[in-house]
């Protein structure tokens, strides 16, 4: 696994393949867009997925955590799919995140599906989290306040190869923005050529798709007019 | 044999009734259920009507009497229409309707109140019919069932549900007999099976269709699969005849012929185009005008493989290799539609391989000799829908139910304990973490007796019964001066993404540039934007090369004294293979390895399909690339599969050892693309990610969760999970063909023939000028592909 570097603001960040965000001089990590709980969500809309996701997703983080030992780990909102995500949770999953918060500073940043704390979980709330050039949050508010790092948007991007067209999860960044894609097992994904995701970023931006060992970097593609 | 009022019937359009109508007469009289085999043209759908007919002329009943299924809507549409001229002339008090996803909810439901004798219906909207707790006493007067064209359903996904809901009326309704309708077909005990007939009735009579073979002015082609370069010997044979058919083997290349032959259609020719994504009224259209004689000729794809005649067609043409013989067969049939004459076809073959191809099928054909694969076992997937549909209907006992559905033939050989696991599935997911309890789909009652969960889960399942998975389709709208024009059919989303405004693309017989996409709509201008316009692929469009046909084509090439058929160019070809190499044998592999151009080239005259041949290379790859020879990459035609490296191959025969379906295929599997797709098709079939939700105003995109990312989690958490298995079984056919290749396996085992050659062969050719189209997939291919993209982008 090889982490990309991007340079903002004098700051190094490192976009890790697995999906998150690593400022290592702040020895910060985040993640976005869990949506823990999305498969017993669904379930009760007729739906029965396989209730392994919020599984498959912790393992995932957990992963990231041996690898980065950050001090800071923030969720980026959207961790919970659904308000009673956070009581349908496994013990086994409580458990983990229990032990994710008592190891590091675990602060659940509200989302659109989780605007409220996550109850009965260890971790504190914040609506978002600032730190040096850069502003953690939910959703996309202006970049006055300093470097918009979020996610909710599940940015997706297609690149068209000779073995055909190729899609990935993604991030996407300017001078002023970063995206990330989203964390959880069951998120899916929006094409970056959408206006809701192009619209934000300036001529020049980038994306860079998850590959397994690595991230790969192209231009952010022209946006498809609505 | 025929009541009075028939028979003068009969006489005063100077008919005489044909035999198999007599015997399907005196079948349903000594109450036997029937398999009707007749070629095209044989008056099959009278004789599988004339019986109810009869009887209800004797005694008129309300109530249904005949239920009829069709594969498509269209043609029971035209059934209703043709029956009614009978039976408004014989004065008839029989009321004949049908019932689709077309029809208006005030008849539906008018249908299910009073309904009509004889219904005309799909076998989606059957199943529909058995979810509703009113089926038993719609059914139970039930006297016969008509099914239509049943080769084209049976060992279908559709044939499984068909077979589900005839094995329930059979309790429902046990005294209906049941008359199956079929084309000639390779298997008719099996069929016959499938049908529940015990007696099987073939037509006789039907002269042997005249085939020949012609081929392009100009040079014969290496490789290519359109065969466009024919356009003007096509045009030529259009206008010596009244009404022409031409098929083709995709909707890609039908759109490329229509454009190509109206760029020379000088003489104005009037010339349709009919294929599957073109709007059902654009085909009506198109089919009316045939009957009417308006049209001289039709470019057509398997859309009208089926059906009715439309029109007096006096010329099939088959452009492009036939790939197999009972579809060959069936599209020449449509010219000169009487038994009593030949029909005559001509075939245009697109290449070398496609000569050898059209020769082999000529051949078959005239020894009579028909393909298509043995029946498989139904599809879990299939059994979870009907279950559900059990259920909403009424409560059911389990034991009953396994019972019941081991009377299709598609289930006879399903056990108990399959049977138990996707019942579990469909109540509550089937997951070893019990974790929905609360969320069953269904819940047992004291008696045992499964119920559904809730009203709205029936009404869901309802919305999304049928088993035609396909691929996420967004409309083609022109855009008029004056706001929307009419809708010209369908083209894949993954098509429309990769449009830019202003990109051109053909579509419908017309150029278009793309405006905008405008929720589920292409908007599209009809105007010439710059460069080559590009063209709609459809998945799963081809179909790959018959077993039958493949031996037949090795066969040929094994016997040089009968290669005097072929074109001087092609025997020439030949016998250079021959000096220069070896020519591939009836059995056994050869396989050829050269050097080129920094190179090294591997190439297997397999003989196995494109399927097959895909996955051999993803296979062969893997090992090759364990083995050190560094592979580049990989073609698969329906011939051979070509591959490249970057060190010289040895040891040829031991890559192809049969342990490759092991542990390689395994983990092959588990990433390939191929087994994702058939993962997203069980999961919509079987209810686990219904594409319909009632009361949703909400897109697809907001009430489906990617089924690649189930596929994921599932597999890695509960990889015996029964839809897994169901994606897995639909992999021994399809797609990956894996049947197939474990047979071509075991039968080259010690007979491989390996020609280090120094060059590359003759027959070698067509394989290089096809390199670059191949398909690459798999998590660590894409990977490299993205870095080569990558790369290619900073080196710019």
């Amino acid at each position: 696994m090889t982490a990309a570097p991007l340079h903002l603001a004098g700051e190094r960040l490192m976009l890790d393949p697995a999906g998150a965000l690593v400022w290592p001089a702040a020895r910060l990590l985040a993640v976005a867009d869990l949506h823990l709980e999305k498969g017993s969500a669904q379930a009760a809309r007729g739906m029965l997925l396989p209730p392994y996701d919020s599984r498959t997703t912790l393992d995932r983080l957990g992963l990231l955590l041996r690898r980065w030992s950050p001090a800071i780990v923030l969720a980026l909102g959207d961790s919970f799919h659904d308000p009673g995500g956070p009581g349908r949770l496994g013990a086994a999953e409580a458990a983990r995140l229990g032990a994710i918060a008592r190891a590091h500073r675990l602060v659940w940043i509200a989302g659109n599906h989780d605007p409220a704390p996550p109850a009965g979980l260890a971790g504190e709330a914040a609506g978002a989290f600032a730190a040096g050039p850069f502003v953690f949050r939910h959703e996309p508010e202006g970049t006055a306040g300093g470097i918009e790092i979020f996610g909710h948007l599940h940015p997706k991007a297609a690149v068209a190869s000779r073995g055909g067209t190729l899609r990935r999860a993604c991030f996407v960044a300017d001078a002023r923005r970063v995206l990330l894609p989203a964390f959880g097992a069951y998120a899916g994904g929006l094409d970056v050529t959408d206006p809701a995701i192009a619209g934000l970023f300036r001529p020049g931006a980038r994306v860079f798709l998850l590959g397994q060992e690595r991230v790969f970097c192209f231009p952010l593609p022209a946006r498809r007019r609505a | 044999m025929l009541p009075p009022a028939f028979a003068a019937w009969f006489a005063a359009r100077g008919w005489t009734p044909r035999p198999h109508q007599l015997a399907l007469l005196d079948a349903a009289r000594a109450g036997e259920s029937v398999l009707l085999i007749a070629p095209t043209g044989g008056g099959k759908t009278l004789a599988g009507f004339l019986p109810s007919l009869i009887a209800l002329a004797a005694t008129p009943t309300p109530g249904l009497h005949t239920l009829y299924v069709s594969p498509l809507k269209a043609l029971a549409v035209d059934i209703a229409r043709n029956l009614m001229a009978p039976v408004a002339e014989l004065g008839l008090p029989i009321r004949i309707e049908t019932r689709s996803g077309d029809t208006p909810p005030n008849r539906r439901a008018r249908q299910r109140q009073e309904p009509p004798q004889l219904l005309l219906t799909t076998p989606e909207s059957l199943a529909l019919l058995l979810s509703l707790p009113d089926a038993p006493r719609l059914f139970a007067g039930l006297a016969r069932i008509v099914i239509d064209e049943v080769h084209a359903l049976a060992g279908s996904k559709r044939g499984d549900q068909l077979a589900l809901g005839l094995a329930r009326l059979g309790t429902l309704a046990p005294n209906a007999t049941r008359v199956a309708l079929s084309a000639t077909v390779a298997h008719p005990a099996a069929l016959a099976a499938f049908a529940g007939a015990g007696r099987i009735v073939t037509a006789t009579g039907g002269a042997a269709p005249l085939l020949e073979l012609m081929l392009p002015d100009g040079p014969l082609s290496w490789a290519g699969h359109m065969g466009l370069e024919a356009a003007p010997t096509i045009l030529a044979r259009l206008r010596a005849a009244r009404m022409s058919i031409v098929f083709v083997n995709t909707r890609a290349q039908a759109e490329l012929l229509f454009q190509a032959l109206w760029k020379l259609n000088d003489p104005m020719l009037p010339i349709g185009l009919h294929h599957g994504s073109l709007d059902p009224a654009q085909r009506r259209r198109v089919e009316a005008a045939m009957a009417e004689g308006r049209l001289r000729a039709v470019v057509a794809t398997a859309s009208l493989d089926l059906g009715l005649d439309w029109g007096d067609v006096d010329q099939v043409i088959q452009l492009g290799a036939p790939k197999g013989v009972s579809r060959l067969l069936q599209r020449v049939g449509r010219a000169d539609h009487r038994m009593d004459r030949p029909s005559r076809a001509l075939l245009i073959p697109a290449n070398r391989f496609e000569v050898l191809e059209c020769e082999a099928a000529i051949e078959a054909v005239a020894a009579g000799a028909l393909d298509g694969d043995p029946p498989r076992p139904g599809g879990r997937d299939v059994l979870a829908q009907h279950l559900l549909g059990l259920a909403c209907a009424g409560p059911f006992h389990p034991d009953d139910a396994y019972a019941e559905i081991r009377r299709a033939a598609p289930y006879a050989d399903l056990t108990r304990d399959a049977f138990d696991a996707v019942l579990d599935y469909v109540a509550t997911g089937g997951y070893a973490l019990a974790a929905y309890e609360r969320h069953r789909k269904l819940f047992r009652d004291a008696e045992g007796r499964f119920h559904v969960r809730s009203a709205r889960l029936a009404a869901q399942h309802r919305m999304n019964i049928g088993t035609i998975v396909e691929a996420p389709m967004l409309r083609v709208r022109l855009a008029g001066r004056r706001g929307a024009g009419p809708v010209l059919g369908e083209i894949e989303e993954y098509f429309a993404a990769q449009l830019r405004p202003g990109d051109s693309f053909i579509f419908a017989g017309r150029r278009l540039a793309f405006l905008r996409l405008r929720e589920t709509t292409v908007e599209a201008t009809e105007a010439a934007g710059p460069g080559e316009p590009l063209v709609p692929a459809y998945e799963g469009g081809r179909l790959p090369l018959s077993t039958h046909l493949a031996t037949r084509v090795r066969a040929l090439f094994a016997t040089p004294a009968r290669w005097t058929v072929f074109p001087e160019p092609v025997q020439e070809w030949l016998r250079l293979q021959r000096a220069a190499s070896r020519l591939p044998g009836r059995e056994g592999l050869l396989v050829e390895t050269f050097p080129r151009a920094g190179r090294w080239y591997l190439v297997a005259y397999a003989f196995e399909g494109r399927n097959a041949h895909q996955t051999l290379g993803m296979l062969l790859t893997r090992r090759m690339a364990r083995a050190g020879f560094a592979p580049l990459g990989f073609v698969a035609t329906d011939y051979v599969l070509g591959v490249w490296s970057a060190m010289q191959p040895v040891g040829v025969a031991s890559l192809f050892d049969q342990d490759m379906l092991g542990d390689d295929l395994e983990a092959w599997m588990a990433e390939s693309s191929m087994l994702r797709r058939n993962f997203r098709n069980v999961a919509v079939i079987a209810g686990l990610t219904p594409r319909h939700q009632p009361g949703a105003a909400h897109s697809r995109r907001q009430v489906t969760v990617n089924t690649d990312l189930i596929y994921d989690v599932l597999r890695k958490h509960q990889p015996d999970h029964v839809l897994l298995r169901a994606a897995r079984d639909d992999a021994t056919s399809g797609l990956i063909d894996l049947g197939r290749l474990a047979g071509f396996l075991g039968r080259i085992r010690g007979r491989i023939v390996h020609m280090a050659l120094s060059r590359v062969s003759p027959l070698a050719v067509p394989v290089l000028l096809e390199i670059g189209r191949e398909s690459v997939r798999g998590a660590a291919t894409e990977d490299a592909l993205l870095a080569e993209l990558e790369a290619e982008l900073r080196g710019a």
